[in-house]
């Protein structure tokens, strides 16, 4: 299971990279791996507000649909739109495929997100 | 939770195995759709032992089955299979089953996993017959071989003319020299074979089979779902239940209404003459998104039933769906809105065969 070191992750299998004062957030390659082939995603627009821990899109893999849930809270500011149409991409290269950008709202969030180690026991 | 013969099997082809039924089994070994249009455009092998297979012997044991199965198993021959139900007086399913007969005193009937024991309780309390009820499900196991390519593939491991095999029936041969039940029945909506017999048997027919025959894939659960889901066929739970009746199912062809007397035959007769409230109907999404079992169909304001199966159909790439719809909705091209989270969706009531059936009949 790849679980980079450089990035934080929720319990719910979600993993946010913070880059130019940005956070970029996606699912992790044990979601994809868990839900398999992913066949439609529900994408926020931009400009909604998402809200730590709470549900910001849908997924849904040929068996069921899944929430995903905002590591951080923030604006959204890029909607990955490539992902609409081509939600395969995310079975493809879950990390290179973020599905949000949000302007961070606040820092001290980050100390409630696991770090990679911890992560990989969420995995267990 | 129990397992199958085959389950370490499964387990090195890669499989994700889930619990079904109290039974761990392979959801998927590489992907549900490949699996899926494997079994639509080639073939596909399933390791179906969790089913129950229950056997009714006996002088009377024609009279216990009649009591008890919608469909009418006097009109069979030796050698035939028929599809029916288990029902409640009130004409709820019990189980739906396939019922084999030997003669008018050996049948072997082929029961859902989840409703063994329940079936078990349920014949033998109605069982005031001359006729022995003997669960065989721990010592049989089953695989289906689902796909246009089946004959050709199954002709190969047995001495038996599989063109005497016609759909619906079944014959005892050697597969690979193993003594096998094999009948022309599945729920794929596809031509193919389900193959009975003792676990070590069952075991080295699957494993040979893949050996030997490169185009066949082994399936998981999750693509047979999807399989009988585009050809309409119910699964107990979702189409069929205690609480919804063959005739709501659109399954009134498995319901004899020549037979004098079973269980169930007055209310389903009343149903059928008044028509039922309610019926299982097809849903065609007309935007993105998936319709999934248990989402509220609504027209306008008023709740009018509920999603039973949604998928995006692997075959004909529609987002589509089975559901049960109260009359008047339930009539074609009827618009009318789901509740997917937190939005409304538009739909369009269809036909519930979504994909062509490919029987060899």
């Amino acid at each position: 299971m790849n679980i980079p070191k450089d990035l934080y992750y929720t319990e719910t299998h979600e993993w946010v990279r913070i880059e130019d004062g940005f956070a970029y957030i996606g699912i992790t390659d044990y979601a994809q791996d868990s839900l398999g082939e992913i066949v439609f995603i529900e994408l926020p627009e931009e400009n909604d507000q998402v809200t730590q821990f709470s549900e910001f899109a849908a997924i849904e893999s040929v068996k069921a649909a899944s929430d995903l849930n905002a590591p951080l809270s923030g604006v959204v500011v890029t909607v990955n739109e490539e992902l609409e149409d081509n939600p395969e991409l995310l079975n493809e290269d879950p990390y290179e495929n973020w599905i949000i950008k949000i302007e961070i709202e606040d820092k001290l969030e980050l100390n409630k997100l696991l770090n990679a180690e911890e992560y990989a026991e969420v995995c267990e | 939770m129990k397992q199958t013969i085959l389950h370490d099997t499964h387990v090195l082809l890669g499989a994700k195995m889930v619990d079904f039924a109290g039974f761990m089994m392979p959801l998927v070994y590489t992907s549900i759709t490949e699996e899926h249009l494997a079994v639509r455009e080639q073939a596909g092998l399933f390791d179906v032992s969790h089913m129950g297979e229950i056997r009714l012997v006996g002088p009377d044991a024609n009279d216990l089955v009649d009591l008890l199965f919608t469909n009418n198993t006097r009109a069979m021959t030796a050698g035939q299979v028929l599809y029916g139900m288990f029902c409640t007086p009130t004409g709820g399913v019990v189980d739906d089953l396939l019922v084999y007969k030997f003669n008018d005193q050996n049948f072997l009937l082929v029961v859902n996993a989840a409703n063994i024991e329940k079936d078990l309780a349920w014949i033998n309390q109605h069982n005031t017959f001359d006729a022995d009820v003997i669960d065989e499900s721990d010592h049989t196991s089953e695989c289906a071989l689902q796909g246009p390519l089946a004959q050709t593939i199954l002709q190969k491991a047995t001495p038996y003319d599989l063109d005497n095999l016609k759909f619906f029936t079944f014959e005892e041969m050697d597969i690979y020299g193993h003594a096998c039940l094999v009948s022309r029945t599945g729920y794929t909506g596809e031509d193919g074979f389900e193959i009975y017999g003792t676990h070590e048997a069952i075991k080295a027919i699957f494993q040979t089979l893949l050996e030997e025959n490169a185009p066949l894939k082994p399936c998981g659960l999750g693509c047979r779902d999807t399989l009988r889901f585009e050809v309409a066929l119910p699964l107990y739970g979702h189409e069929l239940s205690e609480t919804i009746t063959p005739i709501e199912a659109g399954l009134g062809f498995a319901v004899s209404f020549a037979k004098s007397a079973f269980i169930g035959r007055e209310a389903l007769l009343k149903q059928k003459e008044a028509k039922p409230h309610r019926r299982v109907v097809g849903l065609e999404l007309l935007e993105k998104g998936i319709l999934r079992e248990g989402y509220d169909v609504y027209a306008d304001t008023a709740r009018v039933g509920h999603v039973t199966t949604g998928y995006l159909s692997p075959s004909t790439g529609l987002s589509v769906a089975m559901a049960l719809i109260d009359k008047p909705h339930d009539k074609k091209d009827t618009l009318l809105e789901v509740a997917i989270r937190k939005k409304r969706v538009k739909v369009k009531v269809r036909n519930k065969k979504f994909y062509e059936k490919h029987y060899n009949k």
